[in-house]
């Protein structure tokens, strides 16, 4: 049977709740059975997953934009493409005849370039980051993001990272937190979403700002606790309530957070948690309604 | 005085930090300028004197009765936001980042644009002072403007009510919202934990502050989580000549803290964590 691509998202309004855990930690079960897989890091601030997963670098690539560069000479300090720019990248001074590009502030959307009548503008590649991709088994492979310093946002990067997964490829994207726009772009192309939470207040208020946006996306959702035992019981209260599904929960343990810490697998380290994300990965599927898996 | 306090990785504890920075003194102006997950207000549950709409940018859309179906404005769109399917236009909202292009382009000015205009900044009182912070809505850029407006905020209450230290709580990353968080403040703390992923985090922000040359300050959260990971970053720190200030052991009395809406110098003021807080405070 052939199977279809199926992309689930791992995701959370706060950082730090284990995103990046439940990601390389699925992803390392569905390894070791054999399943073409491909994890896409998508925290393009703050990319972490390689260092979990050990694998070659195969390929690089950078992500750039277009900046404008505007020749001087040529130019009649109209101010037009000043006008045209929304992002106050063009700084511009009719009067003493200064005009400047400000690249931090471009998002090369190339406006300028249409503006400018007399041809004073021209294109130069600006470079936002690199996706780096890694091979870790035949059939298994690592996308990374990573998102260069300094650059306005992480958006052009994740989506380069994304477009390099196979479209019938089981994908994994480890989202960026928040319910801003990257997050939005990574989960808009997912199929299912796993948000990750923590059971205090702080992630109860910020699990629920990123399931009322998955609502409004028509978006398929199931809820990780990490951490349980510490914090309260506002998280399973809400879950309840709302009939959402609670695809595992994970207890507060100086052991997991030690083999974290040092870059280790959880389910490397204990066969019953590798039996826990395998399950988790078949809920998903027979909830997406896919068990070809 | 503004402190800024950031993180790189998230859920190290910059928030239960930034909360505790906030009771130490009476009377302090705290800034929440992690505005796509503005939690602080969950601990404080300050008194709203001011509600203002923050416009976060603009999205274009397509008049159905205008547009020809040309395909112009899609040729232009670098964002892949506009597609046509059985030749009809049409943008997607998500994709589209407000440049105008499209409706400068339009023949037939087809195209208009919308403000965003569903993020809030908010102002008012809470038990040790002032407080602002700003709730961007889902979906909407985190820009870094809304921060911006954050913390011109938090400057004019400290200038009405006579407040000499503002405490900003940063957002997690390295993007745009943290930058415009630690611009021109007296002194960053950068909070981490003893993990790889945390050293990793850490590096990227120390690359951020020098950038910039701020004096910049590291605490260690849940350090005895792993201390030979704690070792690491204190050594790393030393070569780049940036002083870690505090340690600060596991405690789960922090949680609870914050299922009890207290920062944990409120909570537990005799605890380690509430020590080695306020001594690292104090050094600043």
């Amino acid at each position: 049977m052939e199977r279809m691509g199926l992309k689930i998202a791992i995701a959370s309004g706060k950082g730090g709740t284990g995103k990046t855990f439940v990601s390389t930690n699925l992803f390392n079960v569905l390894m070791q059975e054999s399943v073409p897989v491909t994890l896409v890091d998508c925290d393009a601030e703050e990319p972490n997953d390689r260092e979990f997963i050990p694998g070659d670098n195969t390929n690089s690539f950078d992500v750039t934009q277009e900046v404008p560069v505007i020749d001087t000479a040529t130019c009649t300090f109209c101010g037009k493409c000043a006008e045209y720019c929304q992002y106050n990248a063009i700084f511009f001074l009719q009067e003493e005849r200064v005009i400047q590009v400000m690249e931090d502030l471009c998002h090369g959307c190339g406006a300028c370039f249409v503006a400018c009548e007399y041809r004073a503008i021209t294109p130069k590649e600006s470079v936002l980051g690199t996706v780096n991709s890694f091979q870790i088994t035949e059939n298994t492979t690592l996308i990374e993001a990573r998102m260069k310093v300094g650059v306005h946002s992480p958006v052009p990067v994740v989506k380069a990272a994304i477009k390099q997964a196979k479209p019938t490829d089981l994908v994994l994207m480890d989202a960026p937190p928040g319910t801003s726009c990257p997050f939005i772009q990574t989960v808009n192309l997912a199929d299912y979403v796993i948000l990750v939470t923590e059971p205090t207040p702080f992630g109860l208020s910020d699990l629920k700002q990123s399931v009322e946006t998955l609502k409004s996306m028509g978006k398929r959702y199931g809820v990780i606790i990490n951490r349980a035992g510490l914090g309260d019981e506002g998280v399973f209260n809400y879950l309840e309530q709302e009939k959402i599904s609670l695809l595992m929960s994970i207890p507060f343990d100086r052991e997991i957070a030690s083999v974290y810490s040092t870059g280790k697998l959880l389910t490397n380290e204990f066969l019953e948690w590798k039996a826990k994300f395998r399950e988790l990965f078949n809920i998903i599927t027979a909830q997406y309604g896919n068990s070809s898996y | 005085m503004e402190i800024a306090v950031i993180s790189g990785k998230g859920g190290t504890g910059k928030s239960a930090v930034s909360a505790a920075f906030a009771t130490l003194n009476e009377n302090v102006v705290l800034a929440d300028c992690d505005v796509d997950a503005a939690n602080l207000y969950l601990i404080f549950n300050p008194v709203i004197r001011e509600e203002n709409v923050f416009v976060s940018g603009q999205k274009a859309i397509i008049d159905k009765d205008i547009c020809t179906n040309c395909g112009i404005c899609m040729d232009y769109c670098r964002f892949d936001a506009i597609t046509e399917n059985n030749g009809e236009i049409l943008i997607d909202e998500t994709s589209c980042d407000g440049c105008q292009l499209c409706a400068r382009v339009c023949p037939v000015e087809a195209i208009s644009m919308i403000k965003e205009d569903k993020s809030r900044l908010y102002a008012g009182d809470f038990r040790n002072g002032k407080m602002a912070y700003g709730r961007l809505s889902p979906g909407e850029e985190n820009s870094g403007r809304l921060v911006d407006v954050v913390r011109d905020k938090a400057k004019e209450l400290a200038i009405a009510s006579a407040i000499d230290m503002i405490i900003i709580d940063g957002p997690p990353g390295i993007g745009c919202p943290v930058i415009s968080s630690v611009t021109g403040v007296d002194r960053v703390v950068v909070v981490t934990e003893p993990t790889l992923s945390g050293l990793h985090d850490l590096k990227r922000t120390l690359e951020v502050t020098s950038n910039f040359n701020i004096k910049t300050q590291v605490l260690v959260n849940k350090y005895d989580l792993n201390e030979t990971m704690t070792d690491n970053i204190e050594a790393y720190c030393g070569e780049q000549g940036i002083a870690v200030t505090g340690k600060i052991p596991f405690d789960p009395q922090v949680v609870e803290a914050m299922v009890h809406c207290q920062s944990i110098v409120e909570y537990a003021p005799d605890s380690e964590v509430a020590h080695v807080i306020s001594k690292a405070f104090e050094v600043i």
